[in-house]
């Protein structure tokens, strides 16, 4: 039999920056093991040096091990070289390497207001299996959050779910979406698994794959804006994590709050987290030096 | 900070928020939960301070509509947290 392809399969990333040589400076790192994609991300004094961004495994500590591996490649570095790693993400506990584990929540601030600059206000991570808006300050240290872990609704994995069953590849999911005549009634329900048996309903209907998958992003859209209305959207307002990747849920989202969503960084916004938790080794490694 | 702990699902919100600027870690909501909801200890979402704030525990976050329930009889009922903080820090959003 043929091999199915992979349509949820998105596109990992890593990156090194050319301008900075790391020999004799502080390295520190950061990693953040989430449900469904893990990065790795090094600092050197305090400078974003390298990272990788690559699916998460069936197994924490290995998925940590790949990633730095990934974001080291041809740097010449070793996990010896690391002077203080913070691990964050579901899998926080499991990074072998690291000496302390930190909530995402706080990484996820820290690391937004380094990739969005200080006017960052709320910060919104669409993740693999939750959802988190984050109100910080001017430093990225956190004034309010929520987060919701209890349901696959509203995250990347429902999307992969959606990819899947309309066998169109993930990456294209935003721009097809809007490839469409009119704007269609979102899918009622949220839970990923009654929402997949009403698109199933929806195709043999006669929609178009197109169709249905904007009736998913515009549900998506405003199940996260029901999750926003609890803590509200205070300017800036960024995006972090895959879904900030989709315009499709992103252009629906920003219509609903009604204030503009800040244009992705040069950075993979999906490091958001582990980004965080590399400034935190540094803040951790010079207090302990003091 | 205002920490939200806690979920949304189909039947509504349950959240349980700690404003960390105004407890003072005393543990009074703690000795008086009957079923463990709370803790007090170091702030997990502010790592760079040492000073010792409640939170609800990892194990009840997904279930307090639940475990939370024999508290709340009616919806004026104050629940023993509620009423044992000094600090006014806590608020229940069902």
């Amino acid at each position: 039999m043929a091999k199915q392809p992979e349509y949820w399969r998105w596109t990992e990333s890593r990156w090194t920056n050319p301008d900075i040589d790391w020999k004799g400076k502080i390295i520190t790192s950061g990693v953040d093991v989430g449900s469904v994609s893990s990065q790795a991300v090094i600092l050197a004094d305090g400078e974003l040096y390298a990272y990788a961004n690559m699916r998460t495994g069936s197994d924490s500590p290995d998925s940590a091990n790949k990633a730095m591996k990934w974001a080291m490649e041809n740097t010449g570095l070793t996990l010896k070289d690391l002077s203080y790693t913070v691990g964050t993400g579901y899998g926080r506990v499991n990074v072998p390497f690291s000496q302390r584990a930190i909530t995402e929540i706080a990484c996820h601030a820290r690391g937004g207001n380094y990739m969005y600059g200080p006017t960052v206000r709320t910060i919104l991570d669409m993740g693999g299996q939750d959802c988190k808006a984050i109100h910080c300050d001017e430093r990225g240290k956190v004034t309010n959050f929520l987060m919701n872990d209890k349901c696959a609704a509203g995250t990347g994995r429902g999307m992969e779910v959606f990819a899947d069953l309309l066998g169109v590849s993930i990456n294209d999911v935003g721009d097809l979406s809007f490839d469409i005549d009119k704007e269609p009634q979102p899918v009622s329900s949220t839970c990923v698994v009654y929402a997949k048996t009403e698109a199933t309903g929806l195709l043999r209907e006669g929609w178009p794959k197109n169709k249905v998958l904007a009736a998913y992003c515009s549900a998506m859209a405003h199940r996260i804006m029901t999750l926003l209305e609890r803590i509200g959207v205070e300017e800036d307002f960024a995006i972090t994590g895959g879904i900030s990747k989709n315009k499709g849920v992103v252009k629906r989202l920003e219509k609903e709050v009604g204030i503009k969503i800040m244009e992705t960084s040069k950075y993979d916004p999906q490091i958001a987290g582990a980004l965080g938790a590399s400034l935190f080794a540094k803040a951790l490694y010079d207090k302990g030096k003091k | 900070m205002k920490a939200n702990y806690g979920y949304k699902d189909g039947s509504g919100d349950y959240f349980i928020t700690i404003d960390t600027d105004k407890c003072n870690g005393c543990k009074s909501c703690v000795e008086v939960c009957p079923y463990g909801v709370l803790a007090v200890g170091e702030d997990e979402n502010d790592p760079l301070s040492d000073k010792e704030v409640a939170f609800v525990t990892d194990k009840e976050r997904k279930k307090i509509k639940y475990t939370c329930a024999p508290c709340k009889p009616n919806k004026d009922a104050i629940p023993p947290c509620i009423k044992a903080c000094e600090m006014k820090a806590i608020t229940h959003s069902w």
